[in-house]
């Protein structure tokens, strides 16, 4: 492969521990009206993950993206209801009206699935790892709780990331975000308050395993619940969660400075 | 044919339809019954198998905390307090405190792990690491969702931590193997820390054990 050093920029590099391989991804550069320089990667092998990002030396807000994840679907139909609801499509529905909410205040949406899909807990990660300044949101209807509320999940902290080669550890990619994540979590969480009556006012910490290798802000909301009576009321929260999200999304984005990991060529192995 | 004949022949394929309608319901009813009582008997020679653990008659009669759900307050532990022969060895112990865990309190809306699911073995290392093998029940039956799975976790850890102070952090494992998640949510490839006072002293430098303090445990009543 012929590269021009010149269009191109290392965006990191992986160690493959299980292969003893090394995965380098290289972002091609073009730029946009708006002066704002972004890439698409190349070089990454088939059948690997997309790395993380590298984060860089504080900066400016560099949040501009948003990865919507709607879980489960496939074969996997999350948690069912009595009346016929199933959570891989109902997350589907609050997907697509949070997704309108948030270009409508000026962000990229990337969702890890559009139909009936059930990518594995690394590709939707990967999906967030290999865009800079992104936050990550999965999106689940619980079949438990109070209904009508909604809950917000950050992860606990985690050792470092960083095992010293200068590498990051894919199975702990959160751990750098992890005081970012609570800060959007509770921020998401105080707008759930506000619309949702008898939803937690702060977020809360449970070990999600989607959250643990994203390499970004990241945080699981959990609705209540696909046990309702009738699904006209899961409908009704829809708008609700959409506007609570995309204004959260928004007073997070000034805080959003994406963390130092380690000098040079921070990298990231799984 | 005879016209007569083929309202005869109408009727008699009317009637046939009718009574199919009619018995359908039933024959369906009885296949999930059925069913049922298949998976109910697969459960329970799993759990003949599995030997219960043994109370000594002489071990002493001692106050534990169990911690299940409460109706009071959504996806909260509340600590209820229950008297029971627990042995004097750590392991033992802990076997029976969570089969008593497993066997449910009285109001089964509070239960927070499947009531089909059982402990198979539990391990206690010298460090304080703890090894709990729950039967696949536990991951199959528990309602999907973060809070149902958090909870259930929750429930097993502060249930060691109250009663078995030897126990620092928690592994779980189902039917012997290490799963990804307990239900499609909850992490289970970490240990879980369990008496949290001692692992702040005792956490290895490259620490497995995640904090888990999801503010799930309710005021005393």
């Amino acid at each position: 492969m012929t590269i021009r050093k010149q269009n191109l920029q290392l965006i990191s590099s992986f160690a493959l521990l299980s292969t003893l391989s090394l995965i380098l991804t290289w972002r091609a550069h073009s730029q946009t009206p708006g002066g704002t320089s972004i890439g698409s990667p190349i070089g990454t092998p088939a059948g690997t993950p997309a790395p993380p990002p590298v984060p860089q030396a504080p900066a400016s807000t560099n949040l501009n993206v948003v990865v919507l994840d709607p879980a489960h679907g496939g074969t996997d139909l999350g948690a069912r209801g009595t009346e016929g609801i199933r959570e891989s499509e109902v997350v589907l529905q609050f997907a697509a009206q949070v997704r309108r909410a948030l270009e409508g205040q000026g962000f990229q949406v990337v969702q890890t699935r559009e139909g009936n899909e059930n990518p594995s807990f690394d590709d939707r990660s990967a999906r967030a790892n290999a865009v800079r300044g992104a936050v990550f949101i999965t999106l689940h209807v619980a079949s438990t709780g109070l209904a009508g509320t909604a809950r917000v999940y950050a992860m606990p902290d985690l050792p470092s990331a960083n095992d010293g080669t200068g590498l990051i550890v894919w199975d702990r990619a959160q751990a750098p975000f992890t005081s970012l994540s609570h800060k959007l979590g509770d921020l998401v969480q105080m707008e759930f308050a506000r619309r949702f009556k008898g939803s937690p006012t702060e977020a809360q910490v449970a070990p999600v395993r989607q959250l643990r290798t994203t390499a970004a802000p990241a945080i699981a909301v959990e609705i209540s619940s696909v046990s309702v009576a009738d699904r006209a009321s899961l409908d009704r929260m829809i708008p609700g969660v959409a506007d609570a999200i995309a204004r959260a999304v928004t007073a997070f984005k000034p805080s959003y400075v994406v963390p130092v990991i380690a000098p040079a060529a921070a990298g990231v192995h799984p | 044919m005879n016209p007569r004949w083929q309202i005869w022949l109408a009727l008699i394929l009317l009637a046939a339809v009718i009574a199919a309608a009619l018995y359908f319901p039933a024959l369906r009813h009885q296949v999930d019954k059925a069913k049922q009582l298949t998976e109910k008997t697969a459960e329970q020679a799993r759990r003949e198998l599995i030997p219960p653990a043994p109370v000594a008659s002489g071990d002493p009669r001692v106050k534990a905390k169990m911690f299940w759900g409460t109706r009071e307050q959504d996806g909260k532990l509340s600590p209820v307090t229950v008297e029971l022969p627990l042995s004097s060895d750590p392991a033992l112990r802990a076997k029976q405190v969570l089969n008593t865990l497993l066997a449910g309190p009285v109001d089964p809306e509070s239960r927070t792990l499947p009531p089909d699911a059982a402990l198979l073995a539990f391990y206690l290392l010298p460090d304080g690491t703890a090894v709990a093998d729950f039967s696949e029940a536990i991951a199959t039956s528990i309602p999907s969702g973060i809070q149902s799975e958090q909870l259930a976790v929750d429930s097993i850890l502060r249930t060691l931590e109250a009663n078995i102070p030897q126990v620092q952090r928690l592994k779980i494992l189902i039917h012997g193997q290490e799963a990804d998640t307990l239900a499609g949510h909850l992490d289970l490839t970490q240990t879980f820390p369990v008496n949290t006072k001692l692992l702040s002293l005792a956490v290895p430098a490259t620490g497995q054990g995640q904090p888990s303090n999801s503010g799930n445990v309710a005021a005393t009543p």
